[in-house]
């Protein structure tokens, strides 16, 4: 086959594919982050330690219990999300009357304590978790080759992304939330229970997390750090983003993993930093973020 | 002290020193220069240049209202530049300081230029994936040494004169830093630019209607704690002999907002206060097999959820002065 652009295809396919499936992490993430700031104005930076928990309590799953994979994608984000609750229910809730900074400092160290305490348990290196046997393999496609694995996680995520949407735009929950995120004391006058929909806001958005830890399990491997540099990411993505419309942090998500996708194959040496370079010039010229609205 | 103009109103700071922060200030002084005698001196020169790190940082978040989560990338940058200066091109350690501290503070122009167009967490949030670039930057650039960082950086002789690998004479030159670098925070925080900071952080709408140009004090206060930062990582370069990856990572933007959490955001003394009891942990624990990280971030926790006013916070608070009770409040971040 000839070469686009002196880079042979299956190369350029094979990294956009990459980009791809870590722009389908970073779109569930900064949804989840989108989520939970939307209703409870906190930026959850224990995020990507709850990420890197969905993965371990996957692998706990098997390594103990024996339960795979499907099972897993199942249990491991309920139990994430639980534990999430827990940390809503105990120590989140006490700080929304105070600056939303505190919440951000809280989340910061629920994050050093989840990734501290993994990292004296399993050091390190990673975890193997190997891919459920129906996802291997893959298909010729003619011009490269698709494993199979790869373009499940691009489904699930696209999937679960519209799911969340629709709930959010379309159902009558949704509308509630919509409301409450506007206005919660007029929300909450007219009956409807906001600080329990503010704890299931929370256990939803980091479940979201745990779901994207075990889809990410089989690819990377399981890690105690795997969660940590990757928030960072994310939260360039929400700056670019802006947090006002779900679509837009979803197309965000996927639109940056593939330009990360392409700078790999045109330029390797800034594939690490190109999100916090287009983060800079679209603080520049569009300080709001391209989706968003300043609160 | 020069004058306050008048619009810096009551909430002006305090122009001199009443008798007993004389005798304290004296006998934190004789202290000083006791210490190194008493006490291991690499672990002080560590406490002071944090301490002078932490208080560079509560000047952003304590008097501006700013919280910055890309420090790191000052304290670290400052050290790579004046590690390099002071090895490769064989500079006088006070070049070499002041060139780090340069370089943090441009650095500072263009993080700072970027961060303030934003408010609040996307604040926090930009400056911690601008000083992650600044991370990567630091990991490929071919003069950084990539994991190894600058190993063995001479700490060289003061002015050509005094030989600082001495561990006192080294000492006594930190110790001249910090404070130096410590009564210039002090001066700035209770000058007019000061007080019309805290205004920003009071009331940002209000300081605008009153004809502040917000945007620049918020980028001076910005350039001026990268800078200081900076000279903190800079001296800290030449006390370790090393500049590395530790000292730009995000963790290290996390331990300095500990620092100045845990002693007392928007006190003067809360940050050295909380740079020692965070270094003197980090060296207890440094032999045991405890994860640090597990207690900082406890440690973190607990500053938020039960003890938002810090040590020194705190001590003030129970004093029981108006005076105090007025910065103790001020200090809860309000918006």
């Amino acid at each position: 086959m000839t070469e686009l652009l002196g880079i042979p295809p299956e190369v350029l396919f094979g990294q956009l594919l990459l980009g791809l499936i870590n722009g389908a992490f970073y779109a569930m993430l900064s949804l989840g982050l989108a989520v939970i700031f939307g209703m409870l104005n906190v930026i959850n930076f224990a995020h990507g330690a709850q990420y890197m928990l969905g993965a371990f309590v996957a692998w706990m799953l098997l390594q103990f219990a024996g339960i795979g994979y499907w099972w897993a994608l199942i249990l491991a984000p309920i139990a994430v999300g639980a534990f999430g609750i827990v940390i809503e229910k105990t120590m989140l809730s006490r700080l929304y009357r105070l600056d939303h900074l505190y919440g951000l400092l809280l989340t910061f160290g629920i994050a050093l304590v989840i990734e501290g305490m993994f990292r004296h348990w399993y050091g390190v290196s990673g975890q193997p978790y190997a891919t459920p046997a129906l996802l291997t393999g893959g298909t010729n496609l003619g011009f490269m080759f698709l494993p199979t694995y790869r373009a499940w996680v691009v489904a699930v995520s696209l999937a679960v992304c519209l799911a969340t949407w629709f709930a959010i735009e379309r159902t009558r929950l949704g509308s509630y939330l919509r409301a409450a995120t506007e206005n919660p004391t007029l929300v909450q006058a007219f009956g409807i229970n906001v600080p329990r929909m503010m704890t299931l806001t929370y256990g939803f958005g980091v479940g979201l997390a745990g779901l994207a830890g075990v889809l990410a399990a089989p690819i990377y491997q399981v890690n105690p750090l795997m969660g940590s540099h990757l928030i960072i990411v994310v939260f360039a993505v929400v700056v670019i983003g802006g947090m006002g419309s779900i679509l837009g942090a979803v197309v965000t998500g996927f639109g940056l993993g593939v330009l990360e996708g392409f700078t790999k194959v045109f330029y390797p040496e800034a594939s690490n930093i190109v999100i916090f370079v287009v983060m800079a010039i679209v603080l520049l010229l569009r300080p709001a973020g391209l989706f968003g609205r300043e609160r | 002290m020069t004058a306050h103009m008048p619009h810096a109103g009551r909430i002006g700071g305090r122009a001199g020193l009443s008798p007993l922060a004389w005798a304290v200030a004296a006998a934190a002084l004789a202290l000083a220069i006791a210490a190194p005698f008493l006490l291991y001196p690499v672990f002080l020169m560590k406490f002071l240049c944090f301490a002078l790190f932490a208080s560079a940082f509560n000047l952003l978040i304590g008097y501006a209202g700013l919280l910055s989560f890309g420090h790191a990338a000052f304290f670290g940058g400052a050290a790579y530049v004046t590690a390099h200066a002071v090895k490769v091109w064989g500079v006088t350690p006070e070049i070499g300081i002041l060139l780090g501290t340069a370089a943090a503070g441009v650095l500072g122009l263009a993080i700072g230029f970027l961060a303030i167009r934003r408010h609040g967490i996307y604040f926090a949030m930009i400056t911690l994936a601008l000083s992650q670039m600044v991370y990567f930057v630091a990991l490929q650039a071919p003069f950084t040494g990539g994991e190894d960082g600058i190993q063995a950086v001479p700490r060289g002789s003061l002015f050509g004169l005094i030989d600082l690998s001495r561990p006192l004479a080294m000492y006594f030159f930190v110790l001249a830093v910090t404070v130096g670098g410590f009564l210039l925070i002090r001066r700035i925080i209770h000058s007019p630019f000061g007080q019309v900071l805290k205004a920003i952080r009071e009331n940002e709408p209000r300081a605008v209607s009153l004809g502040y140009r917000v945007e620049r004090y918020k980028l001076a206060a910005f350039v001026m704690s990268a800078a200081l930062s900076g000279l903190a990582g800079g001296t800290k370069a030449l006390v370790f002999q090393l500049a590395s990856l530790t000292d730009i990572q995000w963790q290290m933007s996390g331990e300095v907002v500990l620092m100045t959490l845990l002693g007392g955001m928007g006190t003067i003394l809360g940050p050295a206060a909380g740079a020692f009891v965070v270094v003197s942990l980090q060296n207890f624990l440094a032999a045991s097999a405890f994860p640090v990280t597990v207690l900082t971030g406890g440690i973190f926790i607990l500053c938020v959820l039960l003890f938002r006013r810090g040590i020194v916070g705190e001590i003030a608070w129970r004093l029981g002065s108006r005076r105090a009770r007025a910065d103790a409040r001020r200090t809860r971040m309000k918006r």
